[in-house]
């Protein structure tokens, strides 16, 4: 039960971070803020690492492979997608100043 | 590896997301942000790989090149039009994954305790459920933002006590679960029930109110991350998760604000019909003014300060372009131009932003709802384009009204518009608009890119 209480310690401290950091994003930059986020939340990559590096039985390693790969298309793509449009943001910011 | 040294890695990665997100307040620290964030993944990563539990190596990184591979194809090839179908897919994927790693750690729980813990298989239920229906419901929004199936509500007889037992069912099981000693299967039939709930939920949500359902799935796929965090006794998910969660959370605020609407009457489907808005044809009737565009680019002419107002018909027509070369012309002149953005104007939030982005134009000239109306009064010429409940002012007046209450544009203060519209079809809320009858008013029937190239044609010739 220790172990609960500490994750959930956890848990409402990110969220209290989570919120107090996501009110200050600019409406401008809040579909950079999802896929960015979402790219985040791709972190299930690490439990799916473990999952398919367990050495228990088949069906986990079968499993984990699954949860890998959407779990890596999730992080690459949505890292990536959001430095491409964040770099279309930062290109104005130049050419202004 | 010693454990301590991963649990510091999962620290400082946990660390660079949240400084990473926070880098996103502005638009110039927001790049760095980002790869901030990336490099908190990357030592996630490199740490979980360091660890000796890790076996069969080879097929995993066989596994990570492939969505890598795929990943970064979607990320260089989507175009930003389609940029809410790729936040959907990617949410489901998030989602998904969740599932499939919470069903492994409630199996491992299974094997290597005689009885587990409650809070474990409590933890993997929610997440089954959340990841499920994050899933599915991703689906359906990708499929209904890529006009795979149609845009509008989808209402079956009966839809909503299917619902109710399908929670009922994925609920009570993911109960019985963590109380009673219960076989593997039953969480793979807990996560079926929460996929058909998936399904269900998004497809009576209709086209206009997508930004909400993609900022909720998004919040979602941060909560099903954090549930198997709680699985994996694992801080870096429960973090992570936490914070997406926290975002989702926010967007679907501030977008079921922007549209006056609570969250449960956006998942219904529910538009409250009113039929005090009058038909269509006495308000129109005789009243509206068709333009041509060397008309409108007279009026740009002798204007002053132009605002821009652009809706889901600009990113229909892929018309950012011709804007954006519009507003450099009229900026060229001397013309103060400034863009007004409703929140929910596109598919999800800030859709406008990134298209305009695009294009090149200063993310300063972009204002938001309210920076926007307190500048209307001084305006000389605002131009619609492929807008229409966003600046409906029946919002402000009939309380009767489908829209009643949901804060507008209100670019009939300004002192002339032109409203670029294939036609005089009322937007998603049903309703005529009696903007485009206004005396101020000019309507420029036709494509959005073909009439902004017109305009800015006939500026440069005039």
């Amino acid at each position: 039960m220790d172990a609960f209480i500490v994750g959930l310690t956890v848990f409402v401290l990110a969220l209290f971070a989570g919120f107090e950091i996501i009110t200050k994003v600019p409406p401008t930059l809040h579909t950079p803020l999802m896929s960015g986020a979402n790219a985040i939340s791709g972190i299930t990559i690490v439990g799916a690492l473990l999952a398919a590096g367990s050495e228990r039985d088949p069906v986990s390693n079968w499993l984990g492979l699954a949860a890998l790969l959407f779990a890596t298309i999730n992080v690459v793509g949505g890292f990536l997608v959001t430095h491409r449009m964040l770099r279309m943001f930062r290109r104005h910011s130049r050419q202004d100043q | 590896m010693n454990p301590a040294l991963i649990n510091l890695g999962y620290l400082a990665a946990s660390a660079l997301f949240i400084a990473g997100l926070k880098g996103l307040a502005h638009p110039r620290s927001a790049l760095k942000g980002n790869v901030m964030g990336a490099t908190g993944m990357l030592i996630a990563v490199v740490m979980t790989l360091l660890d000796r539990r890790i076996v069969n190596i080879q097929t995993i990184v066989v596994t990570l090149a492939l969505g890598a591979a795929i990943g970064a194809t979607l990320a260089v090839k989507i175009r930003m039009t389609a940029m809410p179908q790729l936040v959907a897919v990617l949410n489901g994927l998030g989602g998904g994954a969740s599932v499939f790693v919470a069903g492994v750690g409630l199996l491992e729980i299974q094997h290597t305790e005689g009885s587990p813990l409650h809070h474990f298989t409590a933890a993997a239920v929610l997440s089954g459920i959340v990841g499920a229906v994050t899933f599915w419901g991703s689906w359906v929004a990708f499929a209904k933002l890529q006009a795979l199936i149609t845009e509008d509500s989808i209402r079956v007889s009966g839809q909503q006590l299917v619902m109710f037992t399908l929670a009922a069912v994925a609920g009570g099981l993911g109960l019985w679960m963590v109380f009673i000693p219960s076989p593997y299967a039953s969480y793979w039939l807990v996560v079926a029930a929460s996929s058909l709930l998936g399904l269900l939920l998004v497809l009576p949500v209709g086209g206009a109110d997508m930004p909400v359902v993609i900022a909720l799935l998004n919040s979602c796929s941060g909560l099903a991350a954090s549930a198997t965090g709680f699985v994996l006794d694992n801080h870096v998910l429960i973090i992570a998760g936490s914070l997406v969660g926290a975002s989702g959370f926010i967007l679907t605020q501030i977008m079921c604000r922007a549209m006056n609407r609570s969250l449960i009457d956006v998942m219904a489907g529910i538009t409250p019909a009113g039929p005090s808005s009058g038909k269509a044809e006495d308000i129109y009737k005789g009243r509206v003014k068709s333009g041509s565009p060397e008309e409108v680019a007279l009026l740009f002419d002798a204007a002053r300060r132009v605002v821009i107002v652009p809706g889901f018909g600009m990113a229909v027509a892929q018309a950012q372009h011709a804007v954006a070369q519009l507003a450099a012309v009229l900026r060229a002149r001397g013309i103060e131009v400034e863009f007004a953005i409703h929140p929910v104007a596109g598919r999800m939030p800030g859709h406008m932003n990134v298209l305009l982005a695009e294009a090149n134009v200063p993310y300063e000239l972009l204002k938001d709802l309210d920076e926007s109306n307190a500048s209307f009064d001084r305006t000389d010429v605002t131009l619609v384009i492929g807008a229409n409940d966003v600046v409906n002012p029946i919002a402000r007046t009939a309380a009767a009204s489908p829209i009643a209450g949901m804060p507008i544009l209100d670019v009939d203060k300004s002192a002339a518009v032109v409203v670029v519209k294939r036609s005089l079809s009322p937007g998603f809320a049903g309703i005529p608009n009696p903007l485009f009858a206004d005396d101020k008013t000019i309507m420029l029937f036709g494509d959005a890119r073909d009439m902004v190239q017109a305009i800015v044609k006939a500026l440069k010739e005039a």
